[in-house]
């Protein structure tokens, strides 16, 4: 199959950006959107033309490195799913594809499609782990966690900090990607002692990057590992909780 | 939290600017405030569903003896329109709240993301009512503040007499213009209810798989309650109902 790209390039964070397209021929529609992507570099290489930049790494839907508005689409419109698992059977011959960055003020676009997402690890440091003296590992029972409870714990922990969720969001909010941060830990007892701390201070962290929440729902549909808003809901009632309760009570430090 | 974290100190100003100071506290302060406006719409509307029950034997109609009895609520405990006046500063301070908030997240929103997306965004979930928020909003604002001048202040009316609602209605909704607005108006408070009467949960946290499927039927209905009920008056003024 063929299809044109129409790829946003850019040259650095500053440099204003521009549309460019490509040809894409003989593509087998096995391959996946990034193998296309190769294939179009190796062409441009071949030419003598500078290959556009993307992210990626494991190619296998865990790692988070990879992520493209494809025709205004996070990660393209397949649900649940990184752009790496999107493949070209997908697509028609003769589709024009367009690829863009992530845009938002949280993540500056580094070159072309690739965007620095160091804002997220900004707010797992103000909060996304647990500050207990850990010695060596403890047994696997130790602390007893209801089967249920831990699988809506797994579920927040799905996400691999892809920021699809910002890219989806009209107001480029990262609370998906904080909610379920502070959910995987605030769900389970070991995340119990540093609840309400740990909420302010990823939620005040998270605001000096991004938007605001208007309850849209995008993010939710554009995650590729469908995490729910439910986890909004639940960081807000905390934040809120944190605010108002007596936290030296509440077994908290401040 | 310690180690390499370090929460941004916010000094010692008062907790609630503190906590308004954040944006999840804006929207807190958003949903907990449009309850409140929520609330009012649907009393407003049910009350004037009385221009319906006509007059009674001595030829007081229903509804302007409602709104006497909304200017002597809370007597003898307090004097004539106290109550009225507490509950108008209530809604003016939430209403101004409600926009303050609505207004300062919009800012941080547009700065969230200074260069949009080039090419075309397809949205998958979000709603007509939900990206137009704000521009409901300010249309509502500018019907509202046309609303008191014309039925509470009456100096938009031609025809105003304090105290006799039934007669003001008939003598404003007459009028194309102001019916016309009045509908557009009403439809725009429905569409903006659809979205803020379900988000509020969000913001609120009130999130429980038990009633999560209610809560979009709640403001679907809420919306449609409030449209139905407010556009009624005028249409049922034009028919010739209201006698």
């Amino acid at each position: 199959m063929d299809v044109t790209l129409k790829v946003w390039r850019q040259d650095g964070p500053e440099a204003p950006g521009r549309f460019e397209t490509y040809e894409a021929t003989d593509i087998s529609d096995h391959m996946s959107f990034l193998e296309m992507c190769d294939i179009v570099n190796e062409k441009l290489v071949e030419r003598g033309i500078e290959p556009f930049s993307i992210d990626s790494d494991c190619r296998e839907g865990i790692c988070g490195m990879c992520g493209i508005m494809i025709n205004g689409h996070p990660h393209g419109d397949q649900l649940g799913t990184a752009t790496c698992q999107l493949h070209m059977r997908k697509f028609s011959d003769g589709d024009e594809i367009v690829l863009e960055p992530w845009k938002a003020t949280g993540f500056p676009v580094i070159r072309d499609l690739v965007v620095d997402r160091s804002s997220f690890d900004r707010i797992i440091e103000a909060g996304g782990y647990i500050t207990v003296p850990t010695g060596s590992a403890p047994d696997a029972n130790m602390v007893p966690v209801p089967k249920a409870v831990a699988d809506v714990a797994f579920d927040a922990a799905a996400c691999i900090g892809c920021g699809a969720c910002v890219a989806a969001c009209p107001n480029s909010a990262a609370q998906l990607f904080t909610s379920a941060k502070l959910a995987q830990l605030n769900m389970v007892p070991q995340g119990q002692p540093e609840r309400y701390d740990r909420v302010v201070a990823m939620v005040d962290t998270m605001e000096e990057f991004f938007g605001s929440c208007t309850n849209h729902g995008e993010c939710e549909a554009a995650c590729p590992k469908s995490i729910t808003i439910d986890f909004i809901a639940m960081m807000n009632k905390d934040y809120i909780k944190a605010k108002f309760k007596n936290r030296r009570l509440l077994g908290q430090k401040a | 939290m310690t180690a390499t974290g370090t929460p941004t100190k916010k000094g010692q100003r008062p907790f609630l600017v503190e906590f308004y100071s954040s944006a999840v506290g804006k929207k807190w302060v958003m949903a907990v405030t449009g309850i409140i406006i929520l609330g009012y719409v649907f009393v407003h509307m049910f009350g004037n569903l009385k221009i319906y029950l006509g007059a009674d034997d001595l030829g007081v109609y229903a509804i302007d003896h409602y709104g006497e009895w909304l200017r002597e609520l809370g007597e003898p405990l307090l004097p004539k329109t106290a109550f009225l006046w507490i509950f108008r500063a209530v809604m003016t301070v939430s209403i101004v709240l409600h926009i303050h908030a609505a207004y300062a997240l919009t800012i941080i929103n547009r700065k969230a993301r200074p260069q949009k997306y080039q090419a075309p965004r397809e949205y998958l979930v979000a709603n007509y009512a939900s990206r137009t928020m704000r521009w409901s909003g300010v249309i509502i604002l500018a019907f509202v503040l046309f609303h008191l001048a014309d039925l509470t202040i009456g100096s938009a009316n031609p025809d105003f007499i304090t105290g006799e609602i039934r007669h003001n209605m008939l003598a404003s909704f007459t009028q194309p213009a102001v019916a016309i607005f009045y509908i557009v108006a009403n439809i725009l408070v429905g569409v903006h209810i659809f979205h803020g009467a379900w988000s509020l949960f969000q913001s609120m946290g009130w999130n429980n798989p038990r009633f999560n499927p209610w809560r979009k039927w709640f403001a679907a209905v809420f919306a449609g309650v409030v449209i139905i009920g407010n556009v009624s008056f005028p249409l049922s003024i034009w028919a010739g109902w209201v006698g």
